[in-house]
């Protein structure tokens, strides 16, 4: 291992070497080095190529405040970009390459935007490529995107996978510093420490869950945060961590803040701090000769540090006019000189800082050579969280920083971040002056001093204002190390003082979280379940195609050889019509109603009436939503006195419950009703066609009649079927065949299928699935999902007779005003093409004949349409004025698939208009 | 968020379904109630600043409505009843 390693010192494990590959060259770490502190030893400097200006980047903290060391990890799928070297742990076979270069990270060609770059400046893309507009998705974004930006997105879905977890605690304590491992020792009950480093505190007593690698990215309404635990070289990678506490301790320390000078970017340029840090943590001198750039106490700390592992100082250069006696004790101690009022002007170096230029404080210039230049303008306390917390931050002049402001009960915070033992001693210095070089504020995004001074200079003066045009703090860094140095330059630049210029709020998340991360598991097919018919086995078995049907998975048709869709449900079709079918309706709602006032709630929910709906009797209801629109439809059966079973549309099962109980616990709770969802609970089958009856005859146990006579239309039982197995017989039908509704416990599906397919063996029977059904529905001018669209009345529907006069029900005043009776409204009609054959599509317009295909000619849509095999092409519309223009022609316009064809206006019903079949 | 059902003890924002202002009236007429009343319950809303009663559903637990008084400026929430 070469050059940079200390001899010891630091927590790796020097026993433990681990290779890795930056840029295709093979490294060599130890146990417990981030690719920062890895490349550092290993003498690698230059990094990465800057955001705006392809300036060449270095190491610039060593920790999550990175804006500098960004790279792309991993290969192929795994890519993830701009992932800061300080916070990512090295591990045997890590892949990392530098980003944003072209061709390679020394000879990069766009680093020739450093030499137009007075045309990059501050609002550049705004003032430039204004016009033409067509050129910016063309010409403008795609060059800019190319030339700016910084890594580069895998472009496949991403292979890893990630978890979520919620934890619960009493005390939730942010950061494992000093502080606030302090903290979690003494707080009483159950505590989580999160820190974003991987070093686990030692000897913490047991009521403390310690979560390393874990940054608390977000904080919530009542007690809830957001974390984000990486877990390094494992699947899966990340875990978001839910954490609900009574009260937060926030003990996040405090972030160094840059002295500001030209070229101030230079690899070589480091946080003060952190050249400690890489000393301390990991063993590593990241330089051999270090300039020591300060302007207050709590930096020189560094000297002796650096003097006792026999790291070379060029020299101390403090701002402050007379320096102070401790730094001159240290500096002294080191053997090293002080330049007190002094200040760096430039960095000089081309990939690296090979030195620097000082003003002295009589103002003469001194060059100084050094491979490093360590700065410290001071601290920050880290408060990142607390301005979630919607705690404004507070200017404290004493040491020269924000502080959090008043947090709400159950937060606290703590230690440093409290502003509590930082800055001793510090006399502000916000920027070098002006000076011929670069001196960048935000080094992620390339925001330099100027770049403010101009935004101030253009009127963008509020803080906020000059964030959004300079993009300064806007990276994924938040401008940690940026901010404060910005805002005292902006206040420098309007005369005022830093609180009179405020500061920008800081926002979720602290620090970058993968949406990934955020997914967790629940991606593809695993983002919602899936529910799986009580037929499913039968189905499948029967060579069914699925469709998904919100979270259901239904039978859509049962091809035969050489079948299509097409083909395959019209046959479907012709077996209902003309013998006998089966499908699975256990998808719909069914929802039991029990109690001495079911009916009375029915007459509150429903517009129909209830009340007088006999015993062993099914009745259609519609149901409307307080503004008057129709919100569903579906059959209710009254099995007892105080016993209904509901069935409602599929689609609206879950929002119809949610109603009804709205509706028993809030409106109407004086009434005694109880109910509950029995839609998982019942598998019913539909069994339609004329020879319907003769199949059921066959498994229904004696002596239940099934004649006309005894069960008619629209009768309903409860009855054993198969030798005592317990069901359910509804007389419905939404083909418009003689059809009967077959429930029985849902464990029994598959075997009712079954033996339904027995039964009806000799008549033909045959599986049909959804798109049979919706032929059928469009054939009998049945209103279904496309039509109870939210936007429909029951007049819209040809439903207002189901409005009853003689009662109060949900909707029923509103329902009544004119506009919704309007005859004008889109009112539902049939369309037949005149030719017979033309294809007719959901969505087409609908237009008058001559008319141009204008917004303001549309009069209407195709709601539902169907190819159906007795009559050809058919279809359900909204139409202006429908009822009135039966008979009429209209254009059936549809740009969209080249559809255009007349059109013949009809009723809805297209098939068996008075019923005939149903009654059979 | 959480709110603090009273059947099922504090739960996750993520198990309850926001709806509607609880402090809108409806009719106490039904449907007999002229139009303007109606649409006042229906469509008419104060968005003012501080608490405020809204209508929770615990739809991912014990399906009870939840009259939830919340300020809006804070986000505290100051109680919760039974309808």
């Amino acid at each position: 291992m070469t050059g940079y390693r200390l001899p010891a010192g630091g927590s790796i494990d020097r026993n433990r070497l681990v290779t890795f590959r930056f840029d295709g060259k093979a490294f060599a770490g130890f146990g417990g080095d981030t690719l920062a502190s890895a490349l550092l030893a290993n003498g690698v400097r230059l990094v990465g190529r800057s955001f705006k200006y392809h300036r060449p980047r270095g190491i610039f903290s060593a920790g999550s405040e990175e804006p500098s060391a960004l790279v792309e990890l991993g290969l192929g799928a795994y890519r993830e970009p701009n992932t800061r070297a300080t916070m990512v742990e090295i591990f045997e076979g890590l892949t990392a390459n530098s980003q944003n270069r072209f061709p390679s990270l020394k000879y990069d060609l766009l680093s020739v935007n450093s030499l137009v770059s007075p045309f990059l400046a501050a609002g550049f893309y705004y003032k430039t490529f204004m016009w033409p507009a067509k050129f910016w998705e063309r010409v403008y974004e795609p060059l800019i995107r190319r030339a700016a930006g910084l890594g580069r997105n895998a472009g496949v879905p991403d292979p890893d996978s990630y978890e979520k977890n919620t934890e619960f605690c009493d005390v939730l304590v942010i950061g494992g510093g000093a502080d606030g491992v302090k903290a979690a020792r003494e707080a009483a009950g159950r505590v989580i420490l999160c820190d974003e480093n991987p070093l686990v505190p030692e000897g913490l007593p047991e009521n403390v869950l310690v979560l390393p690698r874990t940054t608390v990215f977000a904080v919530y309404d009542g007690g809830t945060y957001a974390a984000i635990t990486q877990l390094p070289a494992q699947t899966p990678r990340q875990r978001l961590v839910r954490i609900v506490a009574g009260r937060s301790v926030i003990a996040t320390g405090a972030l160094e803040r840059p002295l500001v000078f030209a070229n101030n970017d230079l690899p070589g340029v480091m946080l003060a701090g952190a050249v400690g840090d890489y000393i301390t943590r990991y063993g590593v001198a990241v330089g051999r000769n270090i300039l020591l750039a300060i302007n207050n106490d709590d930096a020189a700390a560094l000297i002796p540090l650096l003097a006792e592992n026999g790291i070379g100082i060029a020299g101390i250069v403090d701002t402050r006019r007379k320096s102070s006696d401790h730094v001159y004790a240290l500096a002294r101690e080191a053997g090293v000189a002080v330049f007190a009022g002094a200040g760096i002007i430039t960095a000089e170096g081309r990939l690296g800082v090979g030195g620097a230029k000082i003003r002295l404080h009589n103002g003469t210039m001194l060059r100084v050579a050094c491979d490093i230049i360590a700065s410290s303008g001071g601290f920050n306390p880290n408060i990142a969280l607390t301005s979630q917390f919607d705690a404004k931050p507070v200017w404290d002049e004493t040491i020269a920083a924000f502080t959090a402001g008043t947090l709400p009960p159950g937060a606290s915070i703590i230690g440093k971040a409290a502003g509590h033992g930082i800055n001793a001693n510090i006399a502000p210095h916000w920027h070098s002056g002006i000076t011929p070089g670069k001196s960048f504020v935000d080094l992620q995004n390339d925001v330099t001093v100027k770049d403010i001074q101009l935004a101030n200079q253009e009127g963008f003066s509020s803080v906020e204002h000059v964030k959004r045009y300079t993009t300064l703090g806007m990276a994924t860094d938040q401008g940690k190390t940026a901010n404060v140095n910005a805002l005292a330059i902006l206040a420098e630049a309007q005369g005022k003082s830093i609180p009179e210029t405020g500061t920008t709020r800081f926002r979720p998340p602290y620090s970058p979280v993968s949406l990934g991360a955020l997914a967790g598991a629940h991606k593809g097919k695993a983002f919602k379940p899936t529910r799986l018919a009580p037929t499913h086995e039968f189905s499948t078995a029967q060579g069914a195609t699925f469709i998904e049907t919100g979270m259901w998975l239904r039978a859509q048709y049962y091809p035969r050889p050489g079948e299509d869709w097409l083909a395959a449900a019209q046959r479907e079709v012709n077996t209902v019509r003309n013998s006998v079918g089966i499908c699975d309706v256990t998808t719909l709602g069914k929802i039991d109603i029990q109690g001495p006032d079911a009916a009375k709630f029915l007459e509150c929910v429903y517009t129909n009436s209830w009340t007088n709906l006999a015993i062993g009797r099914v009745r259609y209801g519609l149901m409307l939503r307080e503004d008057g629109f129709v919100m569903d439809d579906g059959t209710t059966a009254r099995l007892g006195a105080n016993h209904f079973v509901m069935t409602t549309t599929t689609a609206n099962a879950a929002k119809v419950m949610q109603h009804l109980e709205f509706c028993a616990q809030v409106l109407w709770p004086e009434l005694d009703v109880t109910f509950i969802s029995v839609t998982d609970q019942w598998a019913q089958i539909a069994v339609a066609g004329p020879q319907s009856r003769a199949t059921i005859s066959k498994i229904v146990d004696s002596p239940f009649d099934v004649t006309n006579e005894a069960f008619p239309y629209m009768g309903c039982a409860e009855l054993t079927i198969c030798g005592g197995t317990p069901a359910r017989l509804f007389r419905i039908s939404f083909s418009g065949e003689l059809a009967y509704e077959l429930a029985v416990p849902a464990r029994y599906g598959n075997a009712l299928a079954a033996k339904l397919m027995e039964a009806g063996a000799e008549y033909g029977i045959a599986p049909y699935g959804t798109e049979a059904l919706g032929i059928m529905r469009i054939e009998k001018g049945h209103a279904a999902g496309p039509e109870l669209n939210g936007q429909t009345t029951a007049h819209d529907l040809g439903l207002h007779k189901l409005l009853s006069k003689k009662k109060d029900f949900i909707g029923r005043a509103m329902a009544a005003r004119a506009a919704l009776t309007d005859p004008a409204r889109l009112t539902l009609v049939g369309l037949r093409p005149e030719d017979g054959t033309s294809i007719l599509r959901a969505g087409s317009h609908l237009l008058p004949i001559g008319a141009a295909a204008t917004a303001k000619n549309d009069q209407g849509h195709i709601t539902s349409a169907a190819r159906s095999p007795s009559l050809g092409p058919i279809a359900l519309a909204l139409l202006a004025n429908g009822p009135a223009r039966i008979g009429e022609k209209i254009r059936v316009y549809d740009p969209v698939r080249q559809g255009d064809c007349i059109a013949e206006i009809v009723a809805p019903i297209h098939y068996d208009s008075d019923g005939t079949r149903l009654h059979a | 968020m959480r709110i603090p059902c009273p059947h099922c003890g504090p739960r996750g924002l993520d198990e309850f379904l926001y709806t509607q202002d609880a402090s809108a009236a409806r009719p106490k007429d039904g449907g007999a109630a002229p139009t303007e009343e109606w649409t006042d319950y229906v469509y008419m809303r104060e968005n003012a600043r501080g608490p405020r009663r809204e209508y929770w559903y615990h739809s991912a637990g014990c399906h009870a409505w939840l009259i939830v008084t919340r300020d809006v400026s804070s986000h505290e929430i100051l109680s919760v009843d039974l309808p």
